[in-house]
């Protein structure tokens, strides 16, 4: 496959902060000089349903929409929407995932349903209640995106550092969530 | 991000909706109106923020109709004019739109469409706003990326001078709401407005026998704009040879199967067509149309003259693909057109079901090895929990406790849509913005007017702050009017919520968040002739809107019960706004 640009997934429920985290991302590979596509998704969906978001970046990209079987990294915000995710997956994506569950009002998956299910496609799968850390270490619940991409950089998930993720914080975020959002960057490393 | 909209230069990653409004600051906007709806929301919302600042006046209008009727105005008097809104607020402004085309515009006029193929923050259809431009006659162009947005809008503009007619920009929600790098133009230096209206009846007033004349001018305008259409940079083909890059194909296609092969595509599509292309492991050249109306249709017989077989990659509707054989039977009646019968026509496109039809120009098959998940899960949209919580919560709950059984549940447009799904599986019907208590009447009126059981059957409808004064009004005074007896339940949470806490005129700010006098709901109702009204919060008076309900709604008269109780997420903001 032609696939140079690398390819982000994210997954959660509306209200969970995945724009800011698309934001901060995006913001990180422009200032490394790369081409950029991202997409998301506003309204209805945006009341505790289930929403994903794509970031692509690279030498050119062209569509703001992921390829089926293209992700490079997944992060699922709620584990059961991990499996939105799936459909990306091949046998290098990884998966990072928050060991943090909202009703479905439906059929619902437990974790390690979800999990066996992922690994029919990969392996690499690291879930961590970044949910609960969060709440623990920062009292503080909006930040657990940022806390997962620390993560996933720490295992070198994806191909920026914590030093290009901190300079887009400052430059997408105003300088009161400065602290909260550096803290999470380095809360979890294991 | 809206903080770089007022850059003065160099690249920003701008969301398409905001490459929309930087591409009419750089052209010299001066009026926009609008009226919120995803995808198109952020376009009023940055301008509430920014409008100021930038030297444009702005306004949220009442509905689409009143917002088109603003820039018309406002276009008659010489001003550049924005309009945005979402596609079926195309549907509700078009009963102006139609004639605007007739009078063309005076200052320079772009109306901004946003359509949302796979309905993913839409009821009501899956609609293809490209055929307005047939119906209007409307100057129609189609970005793909963040990058056109602007370039093509600041380029509407322009057309639109040169024209003097409106200009259409639509896009899609892949587009609206797609984020790229931008590479920025020129912002012009801030100049005094110099509105003036000239009377010409001639122009104006479009009256027969005059409107007819009318007809024939714009016939002649759009032939115009055509030719200028022909030599339009938007307009481009992308001169690749067919032909095949990856390996597991080459050795199994016979030569020539690849050649004379080619693609045309416009918006969106196009980024999908070229990512398709790569994981196919096939190129050809692509006519790309920035142009949907009118077409280039010298520059697509050329184009497909040579060719043996042609792909047509659009999404819904297979507008292009119609056009395309109308052409191909003049210049090239052998032509195999493949469109419709290799691509979805339902739901939007994306590189891989894009791919399946590239992969089936060349006769050959896409099917990369995608893993499913064993359970589809997921999560419905909900009324918001925490504290302060959604009132709505409550007043689900007191409609369930209080109605009797077999009532006809009616919704409307807004966040109680979410009372549809799972827990509350509520309503009977939903269909558009003030529908609810409209169709309400009708229920109401045929049952009224039937033998037997049918006339104890009760209808509720429902419809919130913002949707009322959108679209409410009418229908609840034709209920009055001719008598139904319905009971309406107004949900006044402060705010048009959904769409992302825009002011309305009943919430006591204005379109440039100074304070004014709000529009009280109860006085509309009262003028309408309403008998029974109450005014109930139903996290205070839980007990009491029970008992409301239950009177009003075996009262036989058509009543009406405000509920009245600020939404949560706003009280939250709100707080957090007076601690910092």
């Amino acid at each position: 496959m032609a696939n140079k640009n690398f390819n982000i997934v994210i997954t959660g429920v509306g209200g969970q902060g995945l724009i800011t985290l698309l934001d901060v991302i995006s913001k990180a590979a422009f200032n490394k000089g790369l081409d950029i596509k991202t997409s998301e998704l506003h309204g209805l969906s945006q009341r505790g349903g289930s929403v994903g978001v794509y970031i692509r970046f690279g030498k050119k990209v062209y569509s703001p929409m992921v390829p089926k079987t293209q992700a490079n990294l997944v992060l699922a915000l709620e584990f059961q929407e991990a499996l939105g995710g799936l459909e990306f997956a091949n046998k290098n994506t990884v998966f990072v995932i928050n060991n943090y569950q909202t009703p479905t009002l439906g059929e619902s998956a437990s974790l390690k349903q979800v999990e066996d299910n992922i690994k029919l496609a990969t392996n690499k799968i690291f879930t961590m209640p970044f949910l609960s850390i969060c709440e623990k270490e920062l009292d503080n619940s909006v930040v657990v995106g940022v806390a997962m991409l620390g993560f996933a950089i720490e295992k070198q998930a994806l191909p920026l550092t914590k030093e290009e993720i901190i300079e887009a914080i400052k430059e997408t975020m105003p300088e009161k969530f400065w602290e909260l959002n550096l803290k999470a960057l380095e809360l979890i490393k294991e | 991000m809206i903080q770089d909209l007022l850059k003065s230069n160099g690249k920003a990653i701008l969301l398409g909706n905001e490459a929309i409004i930087r591409g009419a600051l750089e052209a010299g906007l001066q009026f926009v109106s609008t009226y919120p709806g995803t995808p198109a929301s952020e376009i009023g919302n940055s301008f509430y923020k920014i409008a100021k600042q930038a030297n444009v006046y702005f306004e949220f209008s009442t509905n689409e109709k009143v917002a088109m009727e603003a820039t018309m105005g406002a276009s008659f008097a010489g001003l550049k004019c924005l309009v945005a809104m979402k596609n079926f607020g195309l549907n509700v402004a078009s009963d102006s739109l139609l004639p605007f085309l007739y009078t063309g515009s005076k200052g320079p006029t772009v109306i901004l469409a946003a359509d949302d193929p796979q309905c993913h923050s839409s009821a009501q259809s899956e609609e293809n706003s490209r055929g307005f431009s047939y119906l209007g006659h409307i100057p129609t162009l189609e970005p793909s990326d963040a990058q056109e947005c602007k370039d093509f809008t600041k380029l509407a503009f322009q057309l639109s001078l040169k024209f003097k007619t409106p200009i259409m920009v639509r896009l899609t929600t892949r587009v609206a709401h797609q984020k790229m790098p931008v590479v920025l133009g020129v912002l012009p230096k801030p100049k005094a407005f110099l509105a003036k209206f000239v009377r010409n009846q001639k122009r104006f007033v479009t009256m027969p026998p005059r409107v007819l004349e009318m007809h024939q001018e714009l016939l002649q305008k759009i032939k115009d704009i055509q030719k200028h259409a022909e030599t339009s940079i938007v307009n481009i083909t992308i001169n690749q040879k067919s032909k095949i890059k990856n390996q597991k194909y080459k050795s199994k296609i016979k030569d020539g199967e690849a050649k004379n092969a080619g693609i045309i595509t416009s918006g969106v599509a196009y980024l999908h067509t070229r990512e398709a292309m790569d994981l196919v492991g096939m190129e050809a050249p692509i006519l790309k149309l920035g142009f949907f109306y009118p077409l280039p249709e010298e520059k697509i017989k050329k184009f497909i003259k040579p060719l043996k077989k042609v792909l047509i990659v659009e999404e819904l509707d297979p507008y292009l693909e119609k056009e395309v054989e109308r052409l191909a039977r003049i210049v090239n009646p052998k032509l195999q057109i493949f469109g419709k019968n290799v691509l979805p026509e339902v739901g939007e496109l994306n590189p891989d079901n894009t791919a399946i039809g590239v992969a089936k120009l060349f006769g050959k098959t896409y099917n990369p090895k995608i893993i499913q998940p064993t359970k589809k899960l997921k999560h419905l949209p909900r009324f918001c929990t925490g504290w302060p919580t959604c009132p709505y919560w409550k007043l689900y709950a007191a409609v369930k406790q209080a109605a009797p059984q077999g009532t006809v549940f009616g919704g409307d447009i807004g966040c109680y849509m979410i009372a549809a799904l799972p827990p509350h599986s509520l309503y009977d019907y939903l269909i558009s913005m003030g529908s609810g208590v409209g169709i309400g009447h009708g229920v109401k009126k045929a049952l009224q007017i039937s033998s037997g059981q049918a006339q104890k059957q009760k209808v509720i409808a429902f419809i919130g702050d913002g949707t009322f004064l959108h679209a409410g009004i009418s229908g609840l005074m034709n209920s009055v009017y001719n008598k139904s007896g319905l009971l309406l339940i107004i949900l006044d949470n402060s705010i048009t919520a959904m769409t992302g806490h825009q002011v309305n005129p009943s919430m006591g700010k204005d379109s440039s968040g100074e304070e004014i006098e709000p529009v009280k709901i109860e006085n509309i109702v009262k003028a309408l002739n309403v008998k029974n009204i109450a005014v109930i919060d139903q996290e205070e008076n839980y007990n009491q809107l029970v008992a409301t309900i239950k009177e009003f709604v075996n009262s036989g008269e058509t009543s009406v019960i405000i509920a009245r109780h600020i939404c949560g997420l706003l009280a939250k903001r709100q707080e957090k706004a007076k601690k910092d």
